[in-house]
């Protein structure tokens, strides 16, 4: 079954919930790693990566804009007030990608963690190839056509963020050191951004993406030859320390991130700006 | 290879004659090039303190970035600011080249930075509380940067002249991006017009003050009869302000904003604005790194320097400089 247009999606109610819970994770997953992204913004350690990591959170944050835009064509409201307007437990994020970059404040004191950041973005981006690959051929074709789009720029940010893991783990030293600690503080959590939530397997019966199990599968394969490379271990198994952020289960880390990234649409989320 | 030996032959005097009449023809100067010390070091000094300010530029704006409050807005600061960036890495590359005779790199350029040996435009020390402010930069500051570095497109110096023309192409979409969002605050709510009214203020003296002043005699320092003397640039700090004015204050009124100058009125028998002079012995405390947010940003940016030595030294393969 392929669904092509909003008629044909009204009346499938239960493809419909599946579909928009898919999309608020897609979307929510790319807003607020976006977030964490920009807060990066001059801070990065060299100008050369900032002017990069900037573009990269720039795509990143365009693809979550495609996403919530769907959402708003589905009917769910609009894209701004999905984006800004929804309270914590509403959001569909991974805990990981929530989590700040570091000790302080992005305009004060930050001391944040270039280590954490290489590895959470290059697992997450990882992730992200799989799932668009898997959505190419999504049942609802809006969909398919936004994964093709997002497809396109994902191929540069993943050989980014790999080339940076490979660069520092190999380094050695210190730097391996880092990595190596924040490889294992991303796996407590990784099996948040695999998993897709209480409706994975209404998803997977749509036709909408492929299950849990395929998509990690295909994640261990990919990066595969990268820990082989890096000598590094790679487990079997990864972990939700914290709760399914797929299931509205979320941190202070969030809940402080929207305050601040919807500061000045909350003054009047209804004027325009 | 004959043209080259007899050039080196020549007498300091006989070189610097025939630099100036290169310049005086329009020629353009490449970073191999032979050139006056005076000339090399009045360019690095240009260059590597515009190209700094941009990295510092992105500072007050980065506050807004992931504040800014609409999907659309959202990505229009992003790409933005990473312009900044490029701009600010594009100009650091050319002080480089400019650098490398005398066995200095970019290390050292941060490092001045750090110490205040290095100074960074004026408006990047000011605070930048509301939203409206993250319009007003957009539209005013890049919008005066345009005029200075248009007033450079055909310096002297070939390398800075091809990145300015880069560098200009982009700064037209930053000020209509700041442009846009001044708008939308102009035609939006009683809030939304106080707090561009509020930001115009704010921002008036130092947008004054970013053209420089207008005599050395105003405050000790101006380098703007060097720069002319070699073809670096054409217009004086005063005309450049002029200029400014002409193109802004009858858009500023347009929209329904006040002029924070009451005094301000243009002369038709003088042919010039007459404006309140802003406080140029404050202009000296601020680009003395004593402004508002002077020490908090240059925190930032040693804060992230010393963070990130780990990363530096791993790329590198030997101990970093904290």
């Amino acid at each position: 079954m392929i669904v092509t247009k909003l008629e044909e999606l009204h009346q499938l109610p239960e493809y419909k919930e599946a579909l928009v819970e898919l999309l608020f994770q897609l979307a929510d997953d790319d807003f607020i790693i976006a977030y964490r992204g920009s807060e990066w913004l001059g801070l990065a350690p060299h100008i050369e990566e900032d002017v990069a990591f900037s573009s990269i959170t720039q795509d990143t944050m365009g693809h979550a804009a495609m996403y919530y835009q769907l959402l708003e064509d589905i009917g769910m409201g609009r894209a701004d007030d999905l984006a800004h307007g929804r309270g914590a437990n509403e959001r569909r994020n991974a805990i990981l990608l929530e989590e700040v970059n570091g000790p302080g404040h992005y305009l004060y004191e930050p001391q944040y963690d270039w280590a954490f950041a290489v590895v959470r973005n290059y697992f997450y981006t990882q992730a992200k190839k799989v799932r668009i690959d898997s959505l190419k051929n999504c049942s609802y074709e809006p969909l398919a056509q936004v994964a093709v789009k997002v497809n396109m720029e994902l191929y540069y940010h993943l050989m980014h963020w790999r080339t940076w893991f490979v660069q520092l783990v190999n380094a050695g030293g210190e730097a391996r050191e880092r990595m190596r600690k924040a490889v294992e503080k991303v796996f407590d959590d990784f099996a948040g951004v695999l998993s897709l939530g209480e409706k994975g397997e209404k998803m997977v019966e749509c036709g909408l993406i492929d299950s849990e199990e395929v998509l990690k599968a295909r994640w261990l394969q990919a990066v595969k030859p990268v820990f082989e490379q890096t000598n590094l271990e790679l487990p079997s198994e990864f972990h939700m320390k914290r709760g399914n952020g797929r299931n509205g289960e979320h941190t202070a880390d969030l809940i402080e991130a929207l305050a601040t990234l919807s500061e000045v649409y909350r003054m009047d989320p209804l004027a325009i700006w | 290879m004959a043209i080259v030996t007899s050039f080196e032959r020549l007498s300091e005097e006989d070189k610097y004659q025939r630099f100036m009449e290169r310049i005086e023809a329009g020629e353009k100067i490449e970073a191999d090039d032979w050139m006056p010390d005076e000339y090399r070091m009045t360019l690095i000094k240009l260059i590597a303190m515009h190209g700094i300010s941009e990295i510092m530029g992105a500072l007050p704006e980065k506050e807004w970035v992931p504040k800014a409050p609409t999907l659309r807005r959202k990505l229009g600061i992003m790409a933005k600011v990473q312009d900044e960036m490029g701009h600010g890495q594009l100009l650091l590359r050319v002080a480089e080249d400019l650098m490398a005779p005398l066995g200095k790199t970019r290390e050292e350029i941060m490092q001045d930075l750090f110490s205040g040996n290095l100074k960074f435009h004026n408006v990047f020390h000011m605070p930048a509380p509301t939203w409206g402010d993250a319009g007003l930069i957009g539209w005013l500051v890049d919008g005066a940067a345009i005029i200075t570095q248009t007033n450079m497109l055909d310096a002297s110096y070939g390398p800075y002249a091809r990145a300015l023309k880069r560098i200009c192409a982009e700064e037209v979409f930053h000020a209509q991006h700041g442009e846009s969002i001044i708008l939308a605050l102009a035609e939006g709510t009683k809030e939304q017009k106080e707090m561009l009214q509020g930001a115009l203020n704010r921002w008036w003296d130092a947008l004054l003050m970013f053209f420089g002043p207008d005599s050395p005699s105003t405050t000790g320092t101006s380098k703007q009869d060097i720069t002319i003397k070699y073809r670096i640039r054409t217009k004086t700090n005063e005309q450049l302000r002029q200029d400014f004015f002409t193109k802004y204050v009858p858009r500023i009124l347009s929209i329904g904003l006040q002029l924070p100058d009451e005094t301000m009125h243009y002369d038709e028998t003088e042919g010039k604005w007459i404006y309140r002079q802003p406080d140029w012995n404050q202009f000296k405390e601020i680009i003395r790194n004593n402004g508002p947010k002077s020490k908090e940003r240059l925190r930032l940016r040693e804060l992230s320097y010393r963070h990130n030595a780990w990363v530096r030294e791993a790329l590198s393969g030997s101990k970093a400089t904290v």
